[in-house]
């Protein structure tokens, strides 16, 4: 079996389900209760709180635990709306968000905020000019991923940054779900990011954890209030278990990070290569600095991506339409509407997305099997 | 096959707090973390077999409570469902009305998002408790409005193990346009619920609280309940609440479902009764004046004991027996960080009441043993005798 659907989700490393097992067996009181037994747990967490910030030199006071990807979107976009709504009801994204913006700016509209949506150009990537065109008065937050899941650009955020620093105080959001461990640190914090999400299980964590950034003096509603966690800002017992897990997995993806990189690196060029000389293939992937090392889509014009997905499925290789969320709907891709690919192009897309783990030998298995269903695709060509 | 304890140093007596995974829920989700690791989204064969995994887990937690699956939607724990039970339906039907009722001994994850939601315009009416921490159908039919369009009520309390009359407020609420939520995470791993048979729109619970994984739970959703999504994002859950199915924890919550049967949830409500007087009869053959905050009912939550000892207060009694490698709470594990007076006693006894200051809560697991309650016993005599040297 060989498992390219990396950007969906990873396998929780060994290592790191080990941990979990560990602190499940033994600390698994909760952090909150004030006998020594809670204490332990409270001083496990904060030691992972620290590890974490150690890996982004930011602060142990700045990361913020959640369930994950999705609420940790939820929560910066609709705690910044309620916290800044005296100031202003208007908030900038972009047209290929993950659906975890795009779907909560969809309900902060219907509650009467006003949203702008930014094209992208055909590469995937919105421009900062756009951003700086659509600020107004009354706009309260800017939220742009920082890559994009569905194709891998890089977004500009270096340069929003440039626009937003004659705006401060304007929440600027980056969701960096698919960044982590892609060498784009530097882009992530900088210093004009406020905001930044992050979810475990894309970097062989647990699922059902993840974290956000939120930079000292910047402030949001809650989302999830009750018992107080979390500095009163996100209420619920602590997932300790997952925690520690999630600060070990961190540790660990940042570990040779440069050669994990090209590591991914030379597997996707090794399937670019071979992909690219068949005349019915667009590939929307760049191999440019300006697009994540892990991410190849592609599209095999006329042959559906659902189809290409069970083609490769039945030969033991796990690909994805572009993105495993909206992949149970026949939809096409966000994204590749935003890049303005033509329908019958962008229904034809799926996504390969790697990991460090996977290897030149698995792309070269890829390429052969790509050869021989490519075969049996030419007949649904010639009856197109 | 005798059960071993997970933790062998600490007498561990707060599984109100949270309580430890059991080894076949660990089991489990070791097994699902290692080689289960498709986003039940996918619709390859990795993804197939986690969505699988998912609709079997869902298929067991929901005949637990005579639910039927697509009423069961899987949240990041008691919290998340709390919340969303409530902003769900004061988004839904504020033009309903703006009344909801609650009761002035819920959990924070009620008490906090009501109090939220009266700074937006909403009224809230917080129904008193008796000295037993229960309320009074007449109160409650009392406050009951046109305009009322959420009654959320706890199934039974975390404090004091008090247990509300659930069935009646659903036969009262069945003509009426109100939706009933009740917060079942301290009930759901002792009581038999059936929400059909009373009448519960929605239901949370929490995984950690029946050994299974932290940061899961359930809402359940009566068919036909239309409220947005608090999470929203991708179309997992029925486009219910967004975010990366946990198959692992979810596969680890079911497991845990699974164990607690009919007769093994009476098994324990025996047993933990039999703690409770196990406790009080010998406190009180010692010498050491005690009373139980609440009462002993038979229908009550029995694996929580809170109990006043006079004239000994509670943080002194707490540090001396975390000392002894003791584990009680002083109230819930929430508020107890903070120190801060019980609002469960304050609205029982009063705020003067001395019960406010010198009390304690045991709550037992799995794994507690009567060992342990003697153990907790001859540590209080200690201590009492100690101070009143």
């Amino acid at each position: 079996m060989i498992y390219f659907d990396n950007s969906a989700t990873t396998q929780a490393d060994p290592t790191v389900v080990d941990t979990y097992s560990k602190v499940s067996n033994n600390i698994w009181g909760n952090p909150s209760s004030l006998h020594n037994f809670g204490e332990q747990a409270f001083s496990l967490l904060n030691q992972s709180r620290k590890q974490i910030a150690d890996i982004f030199e930011i602060k142990p006071h700045e990361v913020f635990f959640t369930s994950g990807g999705t609420e940790g979107d939820n929560w910066i976009i609709k705690g910044t709306a309620i916290e800044k709504r005296a100031f202003g009801k208007h908030l900038i994204t972009t047209q290929i968000e993950h659906p975890a913006v795009i779907n909560t700016m969809q309900q902060l509209e219907s509650l009467g905020f006003e949203v702008t949506y930014l094209p992208v150009d055909k590469r995937g990537r919105v421009s900062a000019n756009d951003v700086a065109a659509a600020i107004r008065p009354d706009t309260i937050l800017v939220s742009v991923m920082v890559v994009n899941n569905e194709v891998g650009a890089i977004q500009p955020i270096a340069e929003i940054a440039e626009v937003l620093a004659d705006y401060p105080k304007i929440h600027f959001h980056v969701d960096a779900v698919q960044a982590v461990g892609k060498g784009l640190q530097e882009l992530v914090f900088n210093s004009r990011v406020d905001f930044a999400t992050f979810s475990g299980h894309k970097f062989h964590a647990p699922r059902g954890v993840g974290f956000i950034y939120m930079k000292e003096g910047r402030r949001i509603a809650p989302l999830m209030s009750g018992g107080g966690q979390e500095k009163n800002l996100r209420s619920g017992t602590e997932n300790l278990p997952a925690i520690a897990a999630m600060a070990k997995a961190l540790r660990l993806v940042h570990e040779d990070e440069q050669a994990k990189i090209a590591q991914e690196q030379v597997v996707r060029q090794t399937i670019i290569e071979h992909i690219s000389n068949q005349p019915n293939i667009t590939v929307f992937s760049e191999t440019t600095s300006d697009f994540a090392p892990h991410i190849l889509t592609f599209a095999i014009e006329g042959v559906r991506g659902e189809t290409i997905v069970h083609a490769f499925e039945e030969q033991g290789i796990y690909i994805s339409t572009t993105s495993a969320c909206s992949s149970k709907k026949e939809q096409v891709s966000g994204t590749l509407v935003a890049m303005k690919v033509p329908e019958h192009i962008a229904t034809s897309a799926v996504r390969v997305s790697l990991d460090a783990t996977n290897t030149i030998a698995e792309a070269q298995q890829f390429n052969q099997v790509f050869d021989k269903l490519y075969v049996g695709f030419e007949k649904i060509f010639v009856k197109n | 096959m005798k059960e071993v304890a997970l933790n062998n140093d600490v007498v561990y007596l707060d599984n109100a707090a949270t309580t430890p995974m059991v080894p076949s829920v660990i089991n489990e989700m070791l097994d699902k973390m290692q080689n289960v690791y498709g986003n039940a989204s996918s619709t390859h064969a990795a993804g197939r077999e986690a969505h699988m995994i998912l609709e079997n887990a869902r298929q067991t937690i929901a005949k637990s409570i005579n639910a039927l699956p697509e009423e069961i939607v899987f949240t990041s724990g008691g919290t998340e469902s709390d919340n969303t039970a409530i902003m769900g339906t004061a988004i839904a039907r504020q033009h309903l009305g703006k009344h909801i009722i609650t009761t002035a001994i819920e959990h924070k994850a009620i008490l906090q998002p009501l109090a939220w939601l009266e700074k937006q315009g909403f009224e809230v009416t917080y129904l008193p408790v008796d000295e037993n921490g229960v309320i009074s159908l007449t109160d409650f039919k009392a406050a009951l409005r046109d305009d009322t369009i959420l009654v959320t009520i706890m199934m039974g309390n975390n404090e004091v193990g008090s247990h509300m009359p659930i069935q009646a407020i659903g036969e009262i609420l069945k003509d009426h346009q109100a939706w009933f939520h009740t917060d079942a995470v301290q009930a759901f791993g002792l009581l038999d619920i059936d929400v059909k048979v009373a009448n519960i729109d929605m239901l949370s619970t929490s995984a950690h609280k029946i050994n299974g994984p932290k940061q899961l739970g359930f809402l359940y959703r009566k068919t036909g309940l239309v409220f947005p999504s608090y999470l929203k994002g991708g179309d997992q859950e029925d486009k219910r609440r967004a975010g990366t199915e946990n198959i692992p924890a979810i596969a680890g919550f079911a497991q845990a479902v699974a164990e607690l049967t009919a007769t093994e949830k009476a098994k324990r409500q025996a047993k933990y009764y039999d703690f409770k007087k196990l406790v009080l009869d010998r406190l009180k053959q010692a010498g050491v004046e005690v009373a139980v905050n609440g009462s002993l009912t038979a229908d009550g939550l029995q694996h929580v004991l809170n109990i006043w000892i006079k004239g000994v207060s509670t943080y002194v009694m707490q540090t001396n027996l975390d000392l002894a490698g003791i584990a009680i709470s002083g109230g819930s594990a929430c508020t107890a960080g903070s120190l801060e007076p019980s609002h469960v006693l304050t609205a029982m006894y009063g705020s003067t009441s001395p019960r406010i200051s010198e009390s304690i809560r045991l709550s037992f697991g799995r794994y507690t043993t009567s060992d342990d309650l003697n153990y907790f016993v001859d540590q209080v005599i200690k201590i009492v005798k100690r101070l009143h040297q």
